[in-house]
């Protein structure tokens, strides 16, 4: 008997043919995905390499027609996200520490944890408005603190997440030796529990603070944008998204380059971050 | 190692220790419970401050302000209806689903079935950080790559070849500007399609590999495996999965705002300009100088955040009920 012969009664041509059509489906699927990807990374590095200099990193932002770099759009991203991570932070792992540790079984927990799923994938333009009519206005003009508390309310949910879901990977067995010599639940919770999460709870803010540093529409009427060097955090700000926002959508060919060459680092920068991100991630649960 | 002081433990000093402890103790418990009461104000907070913004607008047009596509920002007529962006938003991001969730499922499948398995690590954290890169990016791309692109493209080969079609004629008249709703929708699809695939990925895992063996046993394919087995048992949690994405599409702000040319108007044509409510904010607030042109883009912030919470909450929900099942 010829096993080729058994195994077409067993699969009819039909069906044959149409796992075949099915399965190539999926391959080109995956192959038009991962090229759409190269080609936009691709695009970056060709337009945004060329533009790389020291200059970038020491000069401030150029007029239109005239030569610069982006320094006062990258510190100023730097303060500002700086700014939301060190408010946002605190809040968020406090909040997680609720919902994994003293309100784990209560029925608060569960509402919270919904709207938090919600507000994490919130549009982030709402939370511009939101700002704008709760800071910008009372302030009576933008401002750097607007756009880090922006950032902030960004920040609040990704790190309540991880948070949360990192204490409740720690065992009670812990927990239960720590309250057997007698130390109460505070000093558990800081102590052990956050001990344990360490890793977990620092990965969560990293990827807030990738999240966050590619932010745009949050940005755009808080912090404004500036095309001058300030460090005043109550008056507008530059960042890398406003400004690469700016430049690109504008005529000059000197801002286009220096567009590209901005996305190109804030490109880099998310992804450095995520990746360390996930090493720590793969470093603990390897252990 | 828990640090308790040894001098509070000796003796008489026992008691004040243990209230020492108690009130640290609470103290610590109301700082938690308030920030965790915190994230529920916000939301609170987020639609009592649109409501109050977008109040002035809403009460001067009423349900005009729903059904009209007049936006003049003009001082001297000032009349605004939120019918063209709200149309933007819906068009671009149905466009964007229908595009990327085939995709999306596709290349699941293939991570879940078809990979071999050292590649599966890589491409799935490939897609997954790509799903990371900020929208502006894809703004930008989108701008000066996809739509001269899309503009050649659209002209030469799709207008003329549908000029004929009675219904397509109308759905891709011409001509195109590289700028539009549909090039918003491809772009928008591509910054979703990261977020669709692992997803998916995410929940065909949860299938038990014995439900897919016996398929396999009885003589199944892969096709009748994937359409059969997997889908079926994890329709929920793709579904949930969709709708998240269609979530992020509703709201995205930047990677539309460049492509979708800023034209409040209603076409029926995909390659006309167009514009969505996060674009028409994004681009007017900052500059709108008259009390009631700032209300209307409010209450455009306000409908947004409407629909978007009707739909990332019912996908949680859908999310959450796989995620008992799974459980069970």
């Amino acid at each position: 008997m010829e096993p080729v012969a058994v195994r077409a009664r067993a699969l009819p041509a039909r069906r044959k043919s149409a796992n075949a059509v099915f399965q190539g489906l999926c391959y080109a699927a995956t192959a038009l995905g991962l090229t759409a990807l190269c080609l936009i990374l691709g695009s970056l590095l060709y337009n945004g390499v060329g533009g790389l200099s020291l200059r970038v990193f020491t000069e401030i932002t150029p007029g239109p027609g005239s030569q610069g770099g982006l320094l006062n759009a990258i510190v100023g991203s730097l303060i500002m996200t700086v700014l939301g991570v060190a408010v946002g932070t605190p809040i968020g792992i406090l909040a997680g520490t609720f919902m994994a540790e003293y309100g784990r079984y209560k029925r608060i927990t569960p509402v919270v944890r919904f709207i938090n799923d919600i507000l994490l994938s919130a549009p982030s333009i709402i939370i511009g408005l939101f700002v704008y009519e709760l800071v910008v206005v009372p302030m009576g003009g933008f401002s750097a603190l607007a756009g880090g508390a922006a950032l902030a309310i960004i920040v609040i949910p990704v790190v309540i997440r991880t948070t949360e879901d990192m204490l409740l990977l720690v065992p009670n067995q812990l927990r239960e030796a720590a309250a057997s010599i007698g130390a109460p639940r505070s000093v558990i919770i800081r102590s052990v529990c956050y001990k344990a999460a360490q890793a977990g709870i620092v990965t969560g803010v990293l990827l807030a603070v990738a999240r966050v540093s590619g932010e745009t529409a949050p940005l755009l009427f808080t912090a404004l944008g500036n095309l001058n060097f300030s460090l005043r955090l109550t008056s507008p700000m530059a960042s890398l998204p406003l400004t690469i926002n700016q430049f690109a959508s504008s005529a000059y060919p000197e801002w286009q380059s220096l567009a590209w060459t901005g996305a190109l680092i804030i490109t880099a920068a998310v992804l450095l971050l995520s990746i360390v991100a996930r090493v720590l991630v793969s470093k603990r649960s390897g252990r | 190692m828990v640090n308790i002081p040894m001098s509070a433990v000796s003796i008489g000093g026992r008691d004040l220790a243990v209230r020492r402890f108690a009130a640290s103790d609470a103290f610590f418990r109301l700082l938690t419970r308030s920030a965790a009461y915190f994230v529920l104000t916000l939301l609170g907070g987020f639609l009592l401050t649109l409501v109050f913004g977008a109040w002035l607008a809403l009460s001067t047009f009423g349900i005009s302000f729903f059904t009209s596509q007049s936006w003049n920002p003009n001082p001297d007529i000032l009349k605004f209806g939120a019918l063209a962006p709200i149309y933007g938003t819906v068009v671009t991001s149905t466009v964007a689903m229908t595009l990327a969730l085939p995709v999306g499922l596709g290349i699941a499948v293939f991570l879940t079935e078809l990979c071999p398995l050292r590649l599966r690590r890589v491409i799935g954290t490939a897609i997954e950080l790509l799903a990371g890169v900020p929208s502006i990016i894809y703004g930008m791309w989108g701008l000066f790559v996809l739509a001269p692109v899309l503009q050649n493209l659209e002209n030469n080969y799709l207008v003329p070849a549908v000029s004929e079609i009675p219904i397509l004629s109308t759905i891709f008249a011409g001509p195109s500007y590289g700028q539009g709703i549909l090039t918003a929708g491809i772009i928008l699809a591509i910054m979703v399609l990261p977020f669709i695939a692992a997803v998916s990925r995410d929940v065909f895992q949860t299938v038990p590999p014995v439900l897919k063996e016996a398929a396999f046993g009885l003589g199944a394919t892969t096709r009748e495996v994937v359409t059969r087995v997997v889908l079926p048992y994890s329709r929920v949690g793709v579904i949930g999965g969709a709708m998240l994405a269609l979530g992020r599409a509703l709201g995205e702000t930047m990677a539309v705002t460049f492509v979708i040319g800023n034209d409040p108007k209603v076409r029926a044509s995909l390659l006309a300009p167009g514009t969505t409510i996060s674009s028409s904010i994004a681009n007017e607030f900052a500059e709108a100088k008259e009390a009631m042109h700032s209300s209307a883009l409010v209450a455009l912030g306000l409908i947004l955040f409407v629909i978007t919470l009707i739909v990332l909450a019912a996908a949680r929900l859908l999310l959450l009920r796989m995620n008992k099942q799974a459980g069970a």
